[in-house]
């Protein structure tokens, strides 16, 4: 039963995670990331731990990603344009996955030759009273480390969207519509990017 | 019967592999932006997959800081790509790569 | 034959109860739909519907029908992968926390001797709830927050101005108000040490207060409002201001399609209704029932069933009311009230709770 659900809900995450780079549309990539943050939810169910399964929803599928969709709308973005300039990316990123897929072949490998150790059968591990016993005794360090960052990033947030001098950013803007059309005009495309 | 942990971590790297070959390809900063908290997911799939096998509560807390971690990220980042959005009128990358203007 | 009837037995029970679950809340809401028409004409002086059946009791099946044998249009230029799955998102996130909620007390005293193949074995109690789990209260906000991507892809994928401005408006206030949400449930779980929603009831039952509505008030308000902020209802229903976007992101959705928004909204409600009642009013639960009533007894679970939908239902009506009554928020308002007064207020309680409990603990 668990089999039959975990490679139900991997075969979903893997198409769901080609998909999200396979496609030019944000939008879709992005639907397609949270079809990945369900499955891997939906596995975490499976592996006892409801606790971070039930906050990887409402953390990363219920608040991250629809801060992504709504910028994504809000700033209407089009598809991506192919890239012309840095070709040699291509090779670097084809080679680059080639490595490390061996490499994940190489660990199932040896994972799978280490002796079968007993599953650890522990349901209680991933509770909610566990975990916040762990985390409010022995991890309050980190707790706390994580809680000022997030602070930090509240406050970088907002100091980085702030409109500072309305006039000036419109002049910026234009400035860079009329840089593109003369670069289009000269037909230069390494200014025109 | 239940899947192996072998398993566990083959589908955790064959979801970080895709997930560095998107960051490279993509062109667009959100879309780099959410291949990046793919392999970001698929890290914590191994934590909560060892959590589980070694009956230890360690690797689900860890999974919570990156979760935090992924937050403060977003808030950040997705902030970063607004403004460079009121500058360039673009996410492209490559727009980023002119310190003119 | 004895072991695979007694693999299957779980699963089917599982479904049937889930398909009883989920019959009878699309049954209620249909009705809730009836009640909000009449209600809203009483409030505005009207009749309202009474043509179909005795007093318009049919109505919701003829509108169903209308629904049904409508045109569907699906206008030319819009994305149809998204355009198609966003009334899906919709209605099953809308429909998902059922699973977790407590309907009634569990039932100890039913002999399950009559089933064959000794399927009654291990069986002791009849819990009502169809899947009990230790995070009830996070998985129904999770499921609540995903729901917003029903309302944020039909936005973007019907490619239509106001469509769009429907969709961008839900999202903002969505995060806005989940936040304040959050925060006023993080007192009531402080009191019951609890995620489980069954837990949180008996919780409520051994406090000396009954229910939570008396020591967390002020987070029983910012949940409700939230609440209505979550729903889309009136005052908060600006995603589909009609008055400024036509219909909002419902705008190029017709037929079937439409019902399923619509029947998502009204969900919605039924399902924040039920989070209200178990979290601050007791769920299930009726102070002095015992007196009257045999604990885990069939009569008590129907008592007790019968006095958590009339609480459901005065929420239902307060919902109704509302909408008969208050005018809608400008969007500057709303974000300014979500952010900087139900927020901060939520957090105040948050603190305020810490401290008490923290002196009841000593």
């Amino acid at each position: 039963m668990v089999t039959a659900l975990f490679f139900l809900f991997a075969g979903l995450a893997i198409a769901c995670a080609i998909s999200l780079v396979y496609h030019k549309n944000p939008l879709y990539s992005a639907v397609s990331l949270i079809g990945v943050l369900v499955s891997l939810a939906c596995i975490y169910v499976t592996l006892a731990a409801p606790f971070i399964a039930a906050v990887q929803v409402l953390i990363y599928a219920g608040a991250i990603m629809v801060l992504v969709v709504f910028v994504i709308m809000l700033l209407n973005l089009e598809e991506d344009r192919p890239l012309n300039r840095l070709r040699y990316l291509y090779a670097v990123g084809g080679g680059l996955g080639l490595i490390l897929l061996a490499q994940t072949f190489f660990i199932f490998y040896a994972v799978s030759r280490v002796p079968k150790q007993p599953v650890n059968v522990d349901e209680t591990v991933g509770e909610t009273l566990n975990i916040g016993r762990a985390m409010y005794t022995e991890y309050l360090l980190p707790v706390e480390i994580v809680g000022i960052l997030l602070l930090m990033a509240i406050i970088g947030g907002v100091i980085l969207v702030r409109r500072l001098a309305q006039p000036e950013l419109t002049l910026v803007v234009d400035n860079e519509l009329a840089r593109r059309n003369e670069a289009e005009e000269i037909g230069d495309y390494r200014i025109g990017l | 019967m239940e899947p192996s942990l072998a398993s566990y971590l083959a589908l955790s790297g064959i979801l970080f592999t895709i997930g560095t070959v998107g960051v490279i390809f993509k062109r667009n900063a959100i879309g780099m932006f959410m291949c990046i908290e793919l392999m970001l997911n698929a890290v914590n799939l191994t934590f909560v997959a060892f959590s589980r096998y070694y009956a230890d509560v360690t690797g689900q807390l860890f999974v919570f800081m990156v979760m935090s971690v992924a937050a403060a990220e977003a808030a950040v980042g997705l902030g970063i790509i607004i403004a460079f959005f009121r500058n360039r009128i673009s996410v492209d990358v490559d727009d980023a790569s002119i310190l003119k203007n | 034959m004895e072991a695979i009837a007694k693999t299957i037995f779980p699963i089917v029970v599982l479904f049937g109860a889930a398909t009883i679950a989920f019959g009878v809340v699309l049954m209620i809401v249909a009705y809730t739909v009836l009640a909000e028409r009449k209600v809203l004409g009483w409030i505005q002086g009207r009749i309202g519907p009474n043509r179909v059946g005795p007093w318009g009791m049919m109505q919701p099946f003829a509108d169903l029908l209308k629904f049904i044998f409508k045109e569907d249009i699906v206008p030319d230029k819009s994305t149809k992968f998204i355009y198609y799955l966003a009334p899906i998102i919709a209605l099953t996130c809308a429909l998902m926390p059922m699973i977790v909620y407590p309907f009634g007390p569990a039932i100890t005293t039913i002999d399950w001797s009559f089933l064959p193949f000794g399927l009654d074995e291990g069986i002791e109690r009849l819990p009502l709830t169809i899947g009990q789990i230790d995070v009830g209260v996070l998985f129904v906000l999770g499921i609540t927050s995903v729901g917003v991507y029903g309302i944020a892809l039909a936005g973007w994928s019907s490619n239509s101005k106001y469509s769009l401005m429907g969709g961008l408006r839900s999202s903002a206030q969505m995060i806005s108000y989940e936040l304040a949400m959050g925060a006023s449930i993080i007192g009531v779980v402080m009191l019951a040490g609890t995620l489980d929603l069954n837990g949180i009831i008996y919780a409520q039952m051994a406090s000396p207060f009954r229910w939570y509505i008396i020591p967390q008030f002020i987070g029983f308000v910012v949940f409700l409002i939230a609440a209505f902020a979550e729903t889309n209802r009136v005052p908060f229903d600006l995603p589909e201001a009609e008055t400024e976007l036509v219909a909002g992101f419902h705008t190029e959705y017709s037929a079937l399609k439409f019902a399923l928004f619509f029947m998502a909204e009204y969900v919605n409600m039924f399902t924040v209704s039920v989070m209200v009642v178990t979290l601050f009013l007791g769920g299930w639960y009726i102070p002095g029932l015992t007196h009257i009533f045999e604990m885990g007894s069939v009569a008590y679970a129907i008592a007790s069933f019968v006095g958590f939908l009339l609480k459901i239902s005065a929420f239902l009506f307060l919902y109704i009311w509302i909408r008969g009554t208050l005018p809608r928020f400008r969007f500057d308002q709303l974000m300014n009230f979500g952010w900087k007064f139900l927020l901060p207020v939520a957090l105040a309680n948050v603190i305020f709770t810490i401290v008490i409990v923290y002196f009841l603990n000593k």
